[in-house]
């Protein structure tokens, strides 16, 4: 297991040695100056270098990488050209508002999904399942964002009973924080809650044709007996593979329904320092979800080992 | 319930209260949404006009300053007086005048700012500004004096931009974070991505203003800004971004919509030095295939006044020459045969991300496509735009706006991104710039006007228009733009 594991953790080593190059070079190929972006169209020459050398843009390519990864390996993301404040204080400052987002939505869509998926699955090819998987088709098919714009629309502008964006922060309290979250998190979540509850619902069906529910029936429970306490447990896990990945794609998805409802996520953070050249801001954070995914994947590659020998010896 | 959830419940129950109090009196914060955010707070190092719209007047001053019709009047200056040959500035400063940390503003800290913004590492982006300066002396704690190496006739206008505002020289360090000025309203809290607070400042030296605290919010997608204007999330949209939008806005009694004008001239940048646009006659067609209403009307729906030259119609030294360039595309076509383009010719139009190029830009290829002209569309980030663009010259035509005010000057540099190299044009800013009468000034402004408008040297097309959107009970909103500004200490509710 040790070995298995050290393995794993080599492997991770080089993905995120390779994902820092990609990420570093994809970014600073493009065209455009962070400087001459900051100063404008009536710069002069003299201007711009004085404020490149203040940014360390005047190094090589090659100096700048390492100075860049060896920062991160010390905890130092630098700091962005255009705040001039800390990018680690940033991300860390956004994180209060991507992280509970992406949290709402999937337990919003957890909450939707699962008794869709198990009341679809109970009445297959019945109207209420047919109800359900046209529902779900609609919200596969319906963009987020377009989603997003209805909500607002409705609850906002008719209604009044949500802002129409804007993020109330933490300090005005627990309530004032999510109650602003609502909106956007409903939008984020109703894609994934279709998504998830078809898997749901076919990982359901595929329980309820084996042999241990005929077993569960046979000794005397009733259907929903069995559906409960046999079915749904074991139709959970590939369900719950589902929701981990959909996690990740929860804290990236949000860039466009940050936008829409102008909250001050990590989503919002990446479009506005693309848009401003901010290089450095955006190599940290694209860096920083592909930490997080990359871990999240060895994590999960040494769980599986955990529970499956076979993987352990296969290696 | 638990000490802790009960002291919760109750500063929730004041904070209902007191959000009640606030309602029951005369209306004194307001929350104003503008598209883009500050990358910082420091005028005087960034071109960003953000940094403006927040700062400007309301927390930093300068000697001079702008008023909303573009006038420029007294700011940190009480008076001055100019030296005969026009080289000599001295400035008396206004008593009593202390900077938000306490400390007295003076004629130290006068010299301090233009020396500053003149150094050899300074990064402030209009340095072309203060390049008349020869040297800042300071006579006495009230008294500065300005000595200009020639005579120039913009130097009061040049010190009311934001970039020439005073700064205390103990705040440089952190002013990007938090700006120390003299004005109206102190820097409160900056939540970055979403909004930023300004307070009343009690020990202004000038009127109190009306309103108590103004939050700026930062709302760049057109539709979010108008859901929140709607939801009446926001009280004002400093300029607002769909103007499709705003027939609703002024049907809907609750709001009110303010159209002026900007200082953005509005052009199909040409490169002169690329061929075939060297030829006038290629330019001159150029011209004559636009129509300029049918681009208004079509991208800015309807907001925007046409041009004729790089000059804003609201200048009382503007000539209207658009009948120099009308719409005509029969003689653009003869034009294009007699410079040997019968067939017409390809060409690359380059858009940044703006609406007014990216909509306007697909009507004008559509113009110049029934001329013969193909004009590849290609569209471009900001960033790219100015690489590419501004600093490669590698284009051939590009539609931007030129929102400087009072930027004629730049036809006189031969090196600038649309290349037009003509000594009459250098010749007479040379001289409207030792120029100080302003009855000659406004001569040699028409001139230059004609000159460009003769030479073709881009398509001129609109002033673009400032589009502002409010809710109906606010006052002293400024209509035009004479800079990037939002003058908190003019507004006001109405009962």
């Amino acid at each position: 297991m040790l070995r298995y594991a050290f393995k794993r953790l080599i492997s991770l080593l080089i993905s995120l040695v390779v994902a820092s190059v990609v990420i570093f070079a994809v970014i600073e190929v493009a065209p455009g100056d962070p400087a001459s972006f900051m100063l404008g169209v009536n710069a002069q020459e003299d201007t711009l270098a004085a404020l490149r050398a203040e940014l360390g843009l005047d190094v090589s390519n090659a100096q700048r990488y390492l100075d860049w990864v060896g920062g991160m390996l010390v905890g130092d993301f630098g700091t962005s050209y255009t705040y001039r404040t800390p990018v680690s204080q940033m991300i860390a400052d956004r994180m209060w508002v991507s992280l509970p987002l992406a949290l709402y939505a999937l337990i919003l869509s957890t909450l939707i999904a699962f008794p869709a998926g198990i009341y679809a699955a109970a009445r297959r090819g019945k109207p209420g399942d047919l109800t359900v998987m046209g529902a779900t088709q609609l919200g596969i098919a319906v963009p987020n964002f377009w989603f997003a714009m209805m909500l607002v629309l409705i609850f906002a502008i008719n209604l009044r009973w949500f802002n129409a964006g804007g993020f109330a922060g933490w300090n005005k309290g627990l309530w004032a924080g999510l109650h602003s979250l609502t909106l956007p998190a409903i939008a984020l979540a109703l894609p994934q809650a279709a998504i998830l509850a078809r898997v749901m619902r076919s990982s359901l069906l595929d329980i309820l044709g084996e042999d241990f529910m005929r077993t569960a029936r046979a000794k005397g429970l009733t259907y929903r007996q069995a559906l409960w306490r046999h079915g749904v447990r074991n139709a959970l896990i590939p369900v719950l593979t589902i929701l981990g990945l959909q996690f990740s794609f929860l804290l990236a998805g949000a860039i466009i329904i940050e936008q829409v409802f102008y909250l001050p996520g990590l989503g919002r953070l990446v479009f506005q320092a693309i848009s401003a050249r901010d290089l450095i801001v955006v190599e940290s954070v694209v860096m920083l979800l592909v930490f997080a995914v990359i871990t999240v994947n060895f994590l999960v590659d040494l769980a599986y080992a955990a529970v499956d020998p076979r993987l352990r010896s296969r290696t | 319930m638990t000490k802790q959830t009960f002291r919760t419940f109750v500063s929730a129950l004041a904070m209902g209260a007191s959000l009640f109090a606030t309602q029951a009196l005369a209306k004194s914060d307001i929350t104003i949404a503008m598209q883009l955010e500050p990358p910082h707070l420091d005028p005087t190092s960034a071109a960003a006009q953000a940094i403006d719209s927040v700062v400007y007047t309301n927390i930093f001053e300068g000697l001079t300053r702008f008023m909303g019709d573009g006038s420029v009047v007294p700011g940190l200056a009480e008076s001055w007086e100019i030296s005969e040959d026009g080289t000599v500035y001295t400035f008396k400063l206004r008593e009593g005048v202390t900077f938000h940390d306490g400390t007295t503003m003076d004629a130290e800290d006068v010299k301090f700012s233009l020396d500053r913004a003149l150094a050899e590492d300074s990064a402030n982006a209009q340095k072309a500004l203060f390049a008349a300066i020869a040297s800042v002396e300071v006579a006495d704690p009230l008294t500065v004096t300005v000595t200009l190496s020639e005579p120039n006739g913009n130097f009061l206008f040049n010190m009311a931009w934001g970039d020439a505002v005073i700064v205390a020289p103990d705040s440089i360090d952190n002013i990007k974070t938090n700006p120390v000025g003299t004005g109206a309203f102190t820097f409160g809290e900056w939540v970055q991505g979403d909004s930023i607070t300004l307070n009343r400042n009690p020990d202004y030296w000038g009127d109190q203003p009306a309103l108590e605290t103004a939050t700026f919010k930062f709302i760049s997608d057109p539709t979010a800004a108008f859901a929140a204007m709607m939801a009446e999330d926001v009280d004002v949209f400093d300029n607002f971004p769909a103007p499709e939008n705003l027939p609703q806005f002024e049907a809907d009694p609750r709001f009110q919509v303010l159209v002026g004008s900007t200082e953005g001239e509005t052009i199909l940048s040409t490169n002169n030095k690329q061929p075939p646009f060297d030829d006038i006659r290629v330019r001159q067609a150029l011209a004559h295939a636009i129509d300029r209403q049918a681009i208004i009307d079509g991208a800015m729906f309807g907001y925007g006044t046409p041009i004729g030259t790089h000059f804003a119609p609201h200048n009382p030294a503007y000539v209207d020459l658009t009948g120099n360039s009308a719409y005509d595309p029969k003689k653009a076509a003869k034009l294009l045969a007699d410079a040997g383009y019968e067939e017409g010719f390809e060409t690359t139009l380059h858009l940044p991300p703006p609406s007014y190029a990216r909509r306007g830009g697909e009507i004008i290829a559509a113009q110049l496509a029934e001329v013969g002209i193909t004009a590849e569309i290609i569209n471009v980030e900001w960033a790219q735009w100015l690489e590419s663009v501004f600093k490669g010259k590698d284009f051939g035509l590009t539609i931007v706006s030129h929102t400087e005010p009072m930027d004629i000057g730049i036809y006189a540099r031969p090196d600038y991104y649309f290349q037009y190299d003509s000594l009459d044009a250098q010749t007479l800013i040379e001289t409207l710039n030792t120029t100080t009468d302003p009855e000659e000034r406004n001569r040699l402004l028409g001139e230059m006007q004609r000159l460009i408008a003769n030479d073709y040297v881009n398509g001129y097309l609109f002033q673009l228009a400032k589009l502002g959107v409010a809710k109906a009970g606010v006052q002293g909103l400024w209509k035009n733009a004479p800079t990037a500004a939002i003058d908190l200490t003019q507004i006001s509710w109405s009962e």
